[in-house]
């Protein structure tokens, strides 16, 4: 056993760390919690694949580096530490890339991988859809083979980043025999967004971001090669697929400058002459949620480790454990910043008298999201029960 | 004992529920968080029609002599359909902080403008800490020949940008004292602050503002006291604002479980989601009995610091409870802009703050049970 991390390791951490301050320091990006979901930022995606830091842990045939998963981690770690962008470059990376690998077909992956590596292509996720939420089993948007093409129609909802993405990664029904199981009949599909056909609607959320996007199939008619694996399977290749969406670091980090920001403010706001960091019922909510990150991080690091293995595990019920754990984490920190923060923690950016650039009510809003993008926490808490501890159904 | 309202009370709360779903609906809030007045002139005038102003005013002044709990049946109303606007502040801050303060020309002078409508007031109760505490009142007023002069900053003022008068605490040689200041005032400048909730609040700077002697309210010295007499009233009164809200939030959640299909049946039959409407149930009925509770010991005048930071610490954190479950059952309808619950979610947030967080209440408690 070795909880550390080699001086290898700890030396690729201060490079992160060095090359991140120069991003901000010449104003590539600007700290923000939650970036990674809500941010988009190319010049910076560009200077990570400069760096082969995009795919880093992929064979050297595809353009990666062959590097470890932990390396991966420190990346992504140090990324959350300052609040860095992510968006659909992100999404390739960390699930589009792998799910080619597993599945894809050889001219797919010389295709694709490359382009992710270069930062050169960026991927929407078509899951969700109104009818269809949790119950992905359920979803309506079909593609009819017709020769060596498909014909799409329906209707994709929730997708982050569409419309500033080149690529949907889609699952649509394939096969519409009434005896085959409604699992057994769904494909995937990676899309260029500009197919003639595609409509793109960006939703406002109520944090005021526009990545949602509603997306529109109208009879659009696509090349078989962008068929992903084995028609009618994609119900289980996309669940190994979100295995690497929910396993990240980016679950139990994505609002981290919130927790620097906040532990600062307490530092250098004084009440009645006495910094607020030395009230006792500050101190106890700070520490408290210092615990429960070291915590949430040795779960999201075991992910990581077994991710490194030679003969790879069954992740699922690791990667449920830290999302879930994870996504709690985040909202406790969101709330508990604006419990600390008190009236000055409601003002947003850009007001008079707000206190760290409103990051405290930007999270507040974007809080409750945590536990329902990448699968709700019921939905895996019933995934943990179920396949990871065997518990009955019935 | 009886734990029900009266049958007048019932019938308060069917016709504020009705008026505000038929005159209020979620656009018009939208449109009222988004604009810089925060409130319809025209809803207000309807609404000073029905006698809610002055409602709880004595008739001398105007009112119609109800009760502190009428008001906060009619506050839980305003909660539950939301109604932005600076009735709470004219209302409940100005109109019984004059009330407690005022002399009876005062009284007189205002309280009848109040009650039809033609005077908006606030309360500049918080400085730059936020803490709703005598020593953090750094305001001060100086005497002159015609009056005082107020100088000083106040933070998170409701709806000071269209009130007409601002009641300001302010030092003075003789401790606190509370001075009606004309907002219009040489000297007075107001911020609009952009707020999580689209609220209206803003910072007052006031710099030497003339105030004339006849609006030093009561008694000189006397203005903290005249506070604390009010405060747990101001503290109830959201209090009864969240309840109603909370109701809301937790009916909205309650009908979604039972409409929405995933896996071939309704989100509800799933325990899970089951267990979280019972939880928002227990939490809802809890808030609900210890408001009331504080409400009428309120309007019965009898003694309740205790009872009431019971309520405000258990109400602020049972509606944040209650928001964050409604979140979950709703999936990602809910945070959308186009819905709802968002109007909610961040009200309730803010509530839960304001006039003392459920820590500052804590706190209370552990005094008051003498710890
Ligand atoms: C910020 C954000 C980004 C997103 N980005 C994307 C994206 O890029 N691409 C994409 O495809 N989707 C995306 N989503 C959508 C997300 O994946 C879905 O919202 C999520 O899967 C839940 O679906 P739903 O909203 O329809 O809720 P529903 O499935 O309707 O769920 C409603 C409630 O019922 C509960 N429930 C449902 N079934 C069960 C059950 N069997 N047992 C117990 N409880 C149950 C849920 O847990 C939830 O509490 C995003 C969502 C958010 C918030």
């Amino acid at each position: 056993m070795d909880f550390k991390f080699t001086q290898e390791q700890e030396r690729f951490r201060k490079e992160v760390r060095d090359f991140l301050e120069g991003e901000i320091e010449k104003g590539i990006f600007e700290t923000r919690a939650n970036g990674w979901v809500t941010e988009e930022n190319e010049a910076f995606v560009h200077h990570l694949a400069e760096r082969g830091w995009l795919g880093m842990t992929w064979p050297q045939e595809y353009g990666g580096q062959g590097r470890s998963y932990l390396d991966r981690l420190i990346l992504t770690e140090e990324m959350m530490h300052y609040g860095a962008p992510g968006g659909g470059f992100l999404v390739g990376d960390r699930q589009i890339g792998p799910s080619i690998m597993a599945h894809g077909t050889e001219e797919q992956r010389d295709f694709f991988l490359p382009r992710i590596v270069r930062g050169e292509t960026s991927f929407a996720i078509g899951i969700s859809e109104p009818q269809a939420g949790s119950d992905v089993g359920a979803l309506e948007t079909r593609a009819v083979e017709e020769g060596d093409s498909f014909v799409i129609s329906g209707q994709k909802v929730w997708t982050s980043n569409a419309s500033r993405s080149d690529f949907i990664y889609l699952i649509a029904r394939t096969n519409f025999a009434p005896e085959v199981s409604r699992y057994r009949s769904i494909s995937e599909f990676i899309v260029d967004l500009k197919t003639p056909g595609i409509t793109i609607n960006p939703l406002m959320d109520m944090a005021g971001h526009g990545h949602w996007c509603e997306v529109f199939f109208d009879d659009v008619q696509v090349p078989g090669t962008t068929l992903i694996g084995k028609k009618d399977m994609g119900f289980y290749q996309i669940m190994s697929q979100l295995d690497y969406e929910r396993a990240g670091v980016e679950r139990l980090m994505g609002n981290y400058p919130l927790l620097r920001g906040i532990i600062d403010y307490t530092k250098e706001t004084k009440r009645d002459g006495v910094p607020l960091c030395k009230q006792p019922r500050i101190r106890y909510m700070l520490s408290d949620l210092m615990i429960k990150f070291e915590v949430g991080k040795l779960l999201v690091y075991r992910v990581a480790w077994l991710l490194n293995q030679k003969e790879k595990p069954t992740l699922t019920r690791d990667t449920c454990i830290a999302k879930v754990y994870g996504n709690r984490f985040e909202q406790e920190l969101d709330n508990a910043a604006m419990n600390i923060a008190g009236l000055h923690g409601q003002l947003d950016s850009g007001s008079k008298c707000a206190i760290l650039d409103g990051a405290i009510t930007r999270a507040y809003l974007f809080s409750p999201a945590h536990s329902i993008q990448g699968g709700t926490s019921e939905i895996l808490m019933n995934i943990i029960a179920d396949r990871g501890l065997g518990l009955p159904r019935k | 004992m009886d734990l029900g309202l009266s049958e007048e009370q019932e019938m308060l709360r069917t016709s504020a529920r009705d008026f505000l779903q038929k005159e209020c609906p979620k656009q018009l809030v939208k449109q009222l968080d988004e604009s810089d007045e925060g409130y319809s002139p025209e809803l207000w005038r309807k609404m000073a029609e029905l006698g809610w102003m002055g409602l709880v005013l004595p008739e001398e002044y105007g009112g119609s002599g109800g009760s502190f709990l009428d008001l906060v049946v009619l506050l839980e109303e305003m909660g539950y359909n939301i109604l932005p606007g600076p009735f709470f502040s004219t209302v409940v801050l100005g109109g019984l902080s004059i009330l407690a303060a005022g002399n009876e020309e005062q009284k007189k002078r205002l309280l009848p403008e109040v009650a039809n409508g033609s005077l908006l007031l606030t309360l500049a109760l918080t400085e730059s800490d936020a803490q709703f505490n005598a020593s953090s009142v750094k305001t001060d007023a100086i005497p002159s020949n015609e009056g005082w002069l107020v100088s000083g900053t106040k933070l998170f003022v409701t709806d000071a940008h269209v009130a007409q008068y601002i009641i300001c605490p302010a030092q003075t040689s003789e401790g606190i004292s509370l001075f009606l200041v004309d907002a219009d005032s040489p000297g007075i400048s107001r911020t609009l602050l952009k707020t999580l909730a689209g609220d209206k609040q803003c910072e007052v700077v006031l710099d030497k503002v003339k105030v004339p002697r006849q609006n030093l309210l009561g008694e000189g010295g006397q203005g903290w006291d005249y506070i604390e007499n009010v405060f747990s009233k101001m503290v109830i009164a959201k209090c009864g604002e969240m309840i109603g809200g909370a109701q809301r939030v937790f009916e909205m959640a309650a009908d979604y479980a039972k409409e929405r299909k995933q896996f071939g049946r309704p989100i509800g039959s799933f325990q899970a989601i089951q267990h979280y409407c019972a939880n928002m149930a227990i939490d809802v009925e809890g808030a609900r009995l210890i408001t009331y509770q504080a409400a009428w010991l309120l309007s019965e005048g009898l003694p309740c610091t205790m009872e009431t930071s019971v309520a405000k610490a258990w109400v602020g954190e049972a509606y944040h409870r209650i928001t964050m479950l409604a979140a979950q059952i709703h999936g990602s309808i809910g945070l959308t802009v186009d819905h709802d619950f968002p109007l909610y979610y961040k009200r309730a947030k803010i509530a839960e703050l304001f006039f003392g967080s459920p820590d500052f209440h804590r706190e209370i408690v552990a005094h008051m049970a003498g710890l």
